[in-house]
């Protein structure tokens, strides 16, 4: 007996607990209609990318604000707004011309002049990233309605990269133009141009979009509408995979010693597929200015004693790939022909004895804190593995834990010895690589600056002509140079490149084709 | 309890008065105490919104930090900030929330008709069944049934409650199938009024049970050593000697009397129960008030946690009151006080 069955028997109308109504339709060869039934955690503050880029904004969001490009699993620019593009031989001017017939949720057209207003004056304002790129922005012309003109200051290599829709979201300007944007009272119904529009948000429960009829690619959106359900428990939202209750889970909605169980299943296709832009980088964050990790070779030996294959397998069930420097191998301009830490208890107890860091009591040598990201219970078990491993060559790890405001307070004021960090890579070195070791960004309550405190001139030099330089083959060059320097100094202990499980109902198409994968619009997603 | 009882029928009227006027007078002293407590209990912890937003957005810069502790507020002194707060909860303001972009008043308002009706429904079970089953074994001590009641309610009380949910869910959604796993409502389906009451009823089979267990754990075993205690007493022996029914003494004397203990614990609960599904409503999905504090808490979303606290409290000041109350109705013996 079944729930539907249980039901009758009980007296309930079935009607209430007939499950998804699928509504579905074969037309011309594509399939059309359906609901998206997926899971959203944690339960975003507002929905308008443009004023909020948490993760499950972002994921949301994307459905509904798009912006002029899209990015192919190999960082291709693809046409988003935009359907054609055109840089100019000298790298300063960008042109760009929309697709014909886009309309605003509230009917209104989306023209040039929106996408000047978003990316030259509310994106600057509201959006960190975006505020680092589009402000090199020196003009901005609309020669007709459909043409959108960029003149930049200087040459940034990277622009074409910083065009998807979590970096520069296209809002309406007839909404937002000379309005206080973040206490705009429109956010609450977030108007955008994306395939899917905003019918409800009971809050605590779910966000319901259903299809933008006005869309302007021909015959999608495919999908008739998309329920987020807020499952904020990691058991009940297996269970709601479980159960086919949804179709789809991104980032960490199933926590990754769930997912060779929840591999087996039947219905769904698991892939780490379709996050190539944002490329989570993970590494182990040790204050370069405290003693004794101001030292090289502590770094290293720390680098030799953390036996990062079997990390991968014991902590995150063989998911990630282990990370050989600061660029990952998903993104562009990496380099693999750089210094090796092979692990090797041997060579970093070597490293340790040659600093005069003699075992003492017990075999310590030196103790350590680490603060333990509070991104849920993986960093946890992250967390012992290293301070099992380091305790191996005498270095005693302190666990101390605390939750994001802790933890976003005392990491970002240096006021921590050594902890995890998982930073996004956004395509290209110069967007989301240099941050993190470039001296002119060590900023003392700022997270994801430099906060290792490393400094080194030439390492500044050579990502500074990186990003200025419009030779592929000379960036290829100069981000090689630089990526071995780094892995000789190690100003951080990278680890892995993350990945992340996708689990995706296997009548699904067309969920992951992109490197923005599930943030992306999901215009051509359908059932079968 | 000496409180002096004012026959005249005018002097108890003022009497009444009185007392509420002093009540009304506590109320309020206890409520701002709590809420400047609850101000700095919250500035106590590490880090702050613009921080949480930051650490969650994968970017930041000086700009963005300075512009949301600006819309929060945070750019002044602990001081005003907690002078603003004051001022506003004396007006009944509970200020502005903007992370969420919305007031805080309709943030809970929003949240708590869930919450209360879990909570509620959770508490009547516990509270009915814990006080028949506490009876049935209160009055049979010794026997192999009080042995059996005993002992499982004393598995229910150890048990963490979100185990306990979250193994109905395995047997009653995942193995059987018969009632949803989580949510308050099924989404997406048109249903009339009437289809949709049924259906919140379905969603609010397992979460109510989970909840209900551990409290009725407490008031069975309180109430069957309230029960034997009763038993013993002189009055019972002579409901007893007078010849009354079994069934009429326990009724009559044994359960009234029995009863006092367990409206104590009950009012002082009732309270906890409010907080205490945070739990509960994080692992079945329901979109009560637990999960709002907890998320703001996380967020460090400071109006809406004042705000949470604010009303929680006052909600368990009002039911301390009403235990006050019942006990009058129950205890002939104690009366309003008058103020001397």
């Amino acid at each position: 007996m079944n729930r539907r069955e249980f039901a009758k028997l009980m007296g309930v109308s079935a009607v209430a607990l007939s499950g998804i109504p699928l509504g579905i339709t074969r037309a011309a060869g594509q399939t059309k209609g359906g609901t998206l039934n997926t899971i959203i955690q944690p339960e975003p503050p507002i929905l308008v990318t443009a004023l909020n880029q948490q993760q499950p904004t972002l994921t949301l969001g994307g459905k509904i604000y798009e912006s002029l490009l899209r990015y192919s699993p190999d960082l291709k620019p693809l046409p988003g707004l935009a359907q054609s593009w055109e840089v100019s031989p000298d790298g300063l001017t960008y042109t760009f011309k929309l697709f014909p017939g886009i309309t605003f949720h509230d009917g209104k057209p989306l023209t040039a002049d929106d996408v000047i207003f978003s990316m030259t004056k509310l994106l600057p304002e509201t959006h960190a990233r975006a505020r680092g790129i589009y402000s090199r922005i020196e003009k901005a012309d609309a020669p007709d309605p459909l043409t959108v003109v960029f003149k930049l200051k200087s040459t940034f290599a990277p622009f074409l990269t910083a065009l998807d829709c979590t970096t520069g979201p296209i809002v309406p300007k007839h909404i937002y133009d000379g309005t206080e944007y973040r206490k705009n009272p429109a956010n609450a119904q977030a108007i955008g141009s994306g395939p899917f529009k905003l019918k409800e948000w009971v809050k605590g429960s779910h966000v319901h979009l259903v299809k933008h009829e006005g869309y302007y690619r021909k015959d999608q959106p495919y999908l008739d509408e998309i329920i987020y359900r807020i499952i904020p428990d990691s058991a009940s939202r297996a269970v709601a995979l479980e159960q086919g209750k949804i179709q789809l889970t991104q980032w960490n909605d199933i926590e990754m010693f769930d997912v060779a169980r929840l591999s087996k299943l039947p219905n769904f296709e698991m892939t780490t597929k379709g996050y190539e832009y944002f490329a989570p980088h993970q590494w182990l964050e040790l204050n370069n200015r405290i003693k004794p990790m101001d030292d090289k070779r502590f770094r290293q030996a720390i680098a030799y004693a953390l036996d990062l294959k079997s990390m991968a397998q014991r902590v995150y069930f063989g998911l990630p790939k282990v990370a050989t420097g600061p660029v990952s191998s998903a993104t562009r301009f990496y380099e693999k022909d750089v210094k090796r830490y092979d692990y090797s208890l041997d060579k970093a107890k070597a490293l340790l004895d040659e600093m005069g860091l003699k075992p003492g009591a017990g075999g310590k040598r030196v103790t350590i804190k680490y603060l333990t990201p509070p991104y849920g219970e993986i960093y946890q078990r992250a967390a012992e593995f290293i301070r099992q491993s380091l305790g191996r060559v005498g270095i005693d790890v302190q666990i101390e834990n605390t939750d994001v405001g802790g933890w976003a307070e005392k990491f970002s004021n240096w006021d921590y010895e050594m902890t995890g960090n998982l930073v996004y890579q956004f395509g290209d070195p110069a967007l989301g690589v240099s941050r993190t070791y470039i001296s002119s960004n060590i900023k003392k309550g700022i997270l994801f600056s430099n906060t290792a405190g490393y400094s080194n001139p030439e390492v500044d030099r050579l990502f500074e002509e990186a990003a200025t330089s419009t030779s592929e083959a000379k960036r290829q060059e100069l981000y090689s140079q630089v990526q071995k320097i780094l892995v000789e100094d190690v100003p951080v202990v990278w680890m892995f490149e993350q990945a992340y499980p996708t689990f995706i109902d296997k009548r699904l198409k067309n969920v992951t084709t992109t490197a923005i994968g599930v943030h992306e619009s999901f215009s051509d997603v359908s059932f079968g | 309890m000496t409180a002096v009882s004012v026959d005249a029928k005018g002097d108890r009227v003022f009497a009444i008065a009185l007392a509420l006027a002093g009540w009304v007078i506590k109320f309020i002293a206890v409520v701002l105490v709590i809420a400047t407590f609850n101000f700095i209990l919250v500035h106590a912890a590490p880090g702050d919104p613009a921080q949480v937003i930051a650490g969650q957005s994968g970017a930041s810069d000086e700009k963005l930090l300075a512009q949301l502790r600006a819309e929060y507020g945070l750019d002044k002194p602990y001081p005003i900030q907690l002078a603003t707060y004051l001022k506003r909860v004396v007006t009944l303001d509970l200020g502005y929330s903007y992370r969420q972009q919305r007031t805080v008043a309709s943030l809970i308002l929003e949240r708590l008709p869930a919450t209360l009706l879990l909570t509620a429904t959770a508490f009547s079970l516990a509270l009915l069944s814990g006080i028949i089953l506490g009876t049935l074994a209160g009055v049979r001590a010794g026997k192999w049934s009080d042995t059996v009641l005993t002992v499982v309610s004393l598995l229910l009380y150890a048990t963490p409650v979100f185990w306990l949910g979250l193994m109905l869910v395995l047997l009653f959604s995942v193995q059987l199938d018969w009632l949803p796993a989580f949510g308050y409502v099924t989404i997406g389906v048109p249903m009339t009024a009437l289809q949709r009451m049924v259906d919140i009823g379905w969603h609010l089979i397992l979460p109510a049970v989970s909840l209900a267990a551990v409290y009725l754990a407490i008031y069975t075993r309180l109430m069957r050593s309230s029960v034997l205690d009763v038993t013993h007493q002189d009055f019972i022996k002579t409901a007893k000697a007078k010849g009354l029914k079994q069934g009429r003494i326990i009724i009559r004397h044994i359960l009234r009397n029995a009863m006092l203990p367990i409206v104590t614990v009950a009012g002082m609960q009732a309270g906890a129960l409010v907080g205490g599904a945070v739990v509960i409503e994080t692992v079945f999905a329901w979109p009560g008030l637990g999960r709002l504090i907890y998320d703001a808490l996380l967020q460090r979303d400071y109006p809406v946690l004042l705000g949470v606290f604010l009303v929680m409290s006052v909600i368990v000041i009002a039911l301390n009151l009403l235990t006050d109350a019942i006990y009058r109705v129950i205890d002939p013996r104690v009366s309003v006080r008058a103020a001397s």
